[in-house]
């Protein structure tokens, strides 16, 4: 056997990121030790740079270790997507942990590492591949949960996040186990062309899908996703909100259309439950939250059951349909998490529904954007999560899937009354007690104002981004 | 492309909106001046639409076309034809009295609430020149938040739990026709080969009858029932229009609830002609129970604003009567009442306004004899409700004159009940009058009222010299809108015929 010849292109994104995390860690060391104001200015430069280079290597179609690593369009896609994911997340923390005097060099480390393992599982073309980048993203994003030492909620997420996690890590790997029994190969084309149609396949596909249903949290998967998302530092919880699940959509797509192209089983009946189930879950259970960071985790879980929808009409429309959300959703919600981080008070207080009554009068603008945000996640025109949405369930429609295009737009309305009334809380009640601190950020602004650019965008312009999400899957497809 | 006629009358509000959000926050009165300037500037660019256009043409007039999503065919394709150019003219014409009516009775966030107003008004508009589905539904959502807004902030005490019935009601219907848009888009697609959202286009696509058409035509009658409000989808009406500020429930009353209607005209009649002739019967129904229910809980209702809200349940029945006649005279006439309804509801909702403003009530028992106090005022609230009720000479008359006309030919029981409708109407309005302005004074407080001001005399004159031109010369609408109509139902027929042909 010989040694693969090493090729540095179909990995440069990630390369890039890895390179600046190593760099984030050596410099931590060096003095001046008390300020670390240009840790973060790097980590964000090195996540310029990758997503620089997703644009620079738009349109190659490289296949690299043996098919290892498969960077085609729809890998540069999902990179640029988890790229902005990352960028944002970086900008949210910098005053974030500065607050709160808990910057340092790990933490953005972490985050790099995290993004590293998020840019390989775009590029997996290869079981194996997408199990080590799962776990380097998870390993990661565990720690970075329980990074407020000091707080119990912080601990509590990061222990079961990890817990569960690790469960659903031995799932994933029991089912390439499995399907490796059953095809004798781990790489995602040759499954694909294997012939092979027996039960252990379908029992090792259905153990995949629960680990991915873990890192998407799709019901009933999505148990751990409220507890991590209230617990730990909100800009992790951006991170694993949007980066980590673009990854594990970005995994899953792939391995549902190149490993099991329909021919050896037929998941859309899965998917379909699973979808109406998501969907429902959690919308229904938002409506009763009233601590948002909870409220828009079951939110994330809702939007998931719609990617759902996509992937349970397939095709060329269907992928693109989530190609699409996926960058829609990334802006919105790291948004809509964004404006929750800019008011939450030093003990992670200031985030339940009461903190916002009046929010209007004290913050407009930030109410205003959040609003945006919030009607973006509803659907409402012309903003992104309108447009993202109408191609899902126009993708649906277009299978022959009506009556799950019918339940996922009724799931639209029952989500506009909970988001419709923390605008209420904002704008139609008056203050309950002092208004929260001012929150300026210049960072934090920043952030804000590429998520708030990329919904409008999205939504009035959406035509060369469509066109760019449907070039990206025809790869796969071929 | 560079943008013509209509697309600024369409944008001109939003933008003129945006613009405002300049203004200090502290410049209340500024705010209101210069909300006020734009929609009149508005107003002003709309009328060379109506001198303009063409009578004698069926076709869209002032069309513009640019693609927007060329690989799902998506279009930003515009245009009026006889049957929105008035609809069009009736929104750019309310907004500036909405806008004038709320000089005193918006004290707060003042500046926020013109901005809501002007892209309320570019949502609706942009309904009403639409020639493409998508852009229309996009208009058609768009609108909904800040109609919400205006109920919400500015609204009575119960304004929370309006508001959000409002929307949460108006959110499932077009929802589902959301679904029914994409079904007719790949159909279409499928059939032809061309995927396309543009509505002239599919307009000439011949659906088979069938069940799928059926759905397809419920999921668009739903959206567009909810909004007219067909009884028994008419709950949130009367709690979106007493909650609602003026202002608010003269756009509600006078615009909103026409694009119901409308929406019918333009998408259910000619996308599922064969669907609308078998519905028919259910459209009858449903119009007929609203025309004589909205009436009868309009008779007791105490509280004015109630009232009124009723008793458009009642008109807007006698409108889908006249449309789903499929007759020349009951198309035209529902289109002329969609318009008469708009003025004549409009300013009732504008004199309610004021009285309100002057006495912080609106029951009717608090009032009585007001026309010894304030003849001004009384006269013309008079004159309107009498508009309302269809007195020959004014608007009302000539809307349900053509409508009942068509009826009769269609449907001699269904015009019989309709008939009723307009005793009854008659029954409510003049016992409201009799209560409020006429007898003795009953309360002492009234006896201190002011008449109406200056403003409130500009507000009110140009709605009243609408309903009495219309009353006296209909032909000045009617001639605009009888091209399209006539083309509108040869189409219906000749599809519903295909359709007959190709299902045996």
């Amino acid at each position: 056997m010989q040694f693969p010849a090493v090729s540095v292109r179909a990995l440069l994104p990630a390369l890039i990121v890895l390179g600046t995390a190593g760099l984030v860690l050596v410099l931590d060391l060096l003095p001046p030790r008390a300020r670390k104001g240009h840790l973060p200015v790097l980590s964000l430069a090195g996540i310029v740079l990758a997503l620089l280079s997703t644009t620079w290597l738009w349109g190659e179609e490289t296949r690299a270790f043996h098919g290892m690593i498969v960077l085609d369009g729809y890998a540069l896609f999902l990179q640029l997507v988890i790229c902005y994911a990352a960028g944002l997340v970086v900008l949210l923390s910098i005053d974030y942990l500065h607050e709160r005097g808990l910057e340092s060099g790990e933490y953005y480390a972490l985050v790099l590492f995290a993004t590293v393992g998020m840019l390989l599982m775009a590029a997996a073309g290869d079981l194996i591949v997408v199990f080590l980048s799962l776990e380097l993203m998870s390993l990661s994003l565990y720690v970075l949960a329980g990074y407020f030492r000091a707080r119990l909620a912080s601990g509590e997420a990061a222990m079961k996040y990890f817990l569960l996690g690790a469960f659903a890590s031995a799932f994933f790997l029991y089912g390439i186990a499995l399907v490796y029994g059953a095809t004798g190969t781990t790489n995602l084309d040759r499954i694909g062309a294997s012939t092979g149609r027996d039960s252990l396949l379908t029992i090792g596909f259905a153990l995949l899908l629960v680990g991915f249903g873990f890192k998407i949290s799709s019901v009933p998967f999505h148990m751990w996703a409220p507890d991590v998302y209230v617990g730990a530092p909100t800009s992790v919880t951006v991170l694993v909100a949007t980066g980590s699940k673009t990854a594990a959509f970005a995994a899953l797509i792939r391995v549902l259309v190149s490993a099991f192209r329909g021919g050896q089983l037929d998941s859309t009946a899965l998917l379909w439950v699973l979808a109406v189930a998501t969907m429902t879950v959690g919308n229904v259970v938002a409506i009763a939250q009233s601590n948002l960071k909870r409220m828009l985790a079951y939110s994330s879980v809702a939007h998931v059951g719609y990617m759902l929808v996509g992937l349970t009409a397939g095709g060329a429309l269907g992928a693109g349909a989530v190609l699409f959300y996926l960058l829609v959703y990334t802006f919105t919600t790291a948004g809509a998490f964004g404006v929750v981080l800019l008011l939450e008070r030093a003990a992670g207080e200031g985030v339940s529904l009461a903190d916002y009554a009046g929010l209007a009068r004290g913050h407009g603008v930030l109410a205003l954007v959040l609003s945006l945000f919030l009607l973006s996640l509803i659907g409402i025109p012309p903003l992104g999560g309108f447009v993202g949405k109408f191609y899902l369930f126009g993708a649906a429609v277009r299978s022959g899937y009506v009556g799950l295009a019918v339940i996922g737009v009724l799931n639209s309305a029952v989500a506009s009354y909970y988001y419709l009334r923390l605008i209420v809380y904002m704008y139609m009640r008056e203050p309950e007690a002092a208004p929260p601190p001012s929150a300026t950020s210049f960072a934090g602004g920043l952030a804000l104002a590429v998520a708030l650019a990329g919904v409008i965008v999205l939504g009035v312009m959406p035509a060369p981004f469509i066109d760019l999400a449907q070039a990206a899957v025809t790869p796969l497809l071929r | 492309m560079t943008p013509g006629l209509l697309t600024w009358v369409t944008f001109l509000p939003a933008l003129g909106g945006l613009g405002l959000a300049l203004v200090p926050r502290r410049r209340s009165d500024l705010a209101r001046v210069v909300a006020l300037a734009i929609a009149v500037a508005v107003f002003a660019l709309a009328v060379p639409l109506y001198l303009t256009f063409d009578g004698g043409r069926a076709d869209p007039q002032f069309e513009e076309r640019a693609g927007w999503m060329p690989t799902l065919g998506v279009s930003y394709h515009i245009g009026v034809d006889g049957i929105s150019l008035l609809l069009v003219l009736l929104t750019a014409f309310l907004s500036p009295l909405a806008l004038a009516s709320a000089w005193r009775a918006v004290e707060e966030r003042t500046k926020e609430f013109g901005i809501a107003m002007l892209i309320l008004e570019t949502g609706m508009i942009g309904v009403f020149v639409s020639l493409d589905l998508f852009l229309f539904y996009v208009f058609w959502e768009a609108m909904l938040i800040p109609m919400y807004f205006v109920i919400g902030v500015w609204g009575g005490p119960d304004r929370i739990y309006a508001a959000i019935k409002f929307v949460l009601y108006t959110l499932v219907g077009s929802l589902l026709m959301l679904v029914a848009i994409l079904a007719l888009y790949w159909q279409h697609g499928a059939a032809t080969g061309v995927y396309t959202f543009d509505l002239p286009v599919l307009s000439r696509f011949v659906l088979a009858p069938g069940l799928a058409q059926d759905l397809m035509f419920l999921a668009f009658a739903l959206a567009f029932a909810i909004k007219v409000p067909l009884f028994p989808f008419h709950t949130w009406l009367p709690d979106a229009h007493v909650e609602a500020p003026t202002a608010g429930s003269v756009i509600l009353a006078g615009v909103l609830l026409k694009m119901g209607t409308y929406g019918f005209l333009r998408f259910c009649l000619p996308l599922f002609p064969d669907a609308s002739i078998r519905f028919a019967p259910w459209v009858f129904a449903l119009a007929v129970i609203g025309i004589i229910y909205g009436a009868w809980v309009s008779t007791v209702q105490p509280d004015l604003k109630k009232l009124v809200a009723y008793s458009s349940v009642s008109h807007l029945g006698f409108v889908m009567v006249g449309l789903f006649t499929l007759t020349a005279q009951g198309l035209v006439g529902g289109i002329i009442q969609m318009i008469n309804h708009g003025l004549s509801t409009g300013a009732l909702f504008l004199l309610v306004g004021m009285i309100y403003e002057r006495r912080h009530t609106r029951l009717i028992a608090d009032f009585g004899g007001l026309w010894r106090v304030i003849p001004a005022f009384s006269a013309l609230f008079l004159i309107v409700s009498l508009s309302s009720l269809g007195l020959p000479g004014l608007n009302g008359f000539v809307g349900e004159f053509l409508i009942l006309v068509g009826a009769f030919q269609v449907n001699r029981l269904v015009a019989a009940l309709a008939t009723s409708g307009i005793v009854f109407a008659a029954v409510y309005l003049l016992w409201m009058c009799q209560r409020v302005i006429f007898g003795p004074v009953t309360h002492p407080e009234n006896r201190r009222l002011a008449d109406l001001s200056a403003r409130e005399w500009a507000v009110l004159v140009p709605a009243l010299v609408l309903i009495v031109w219309i009353g006296v010369y209909p032909v000045a609408f009617t001639g605009k809108t009888e091209a399209s109509v006539g083309a509108l139902i040869a189409q219906v027929q000749s599809k519903a015929a295909a359709a007959g042909v190709r299902a045996r």
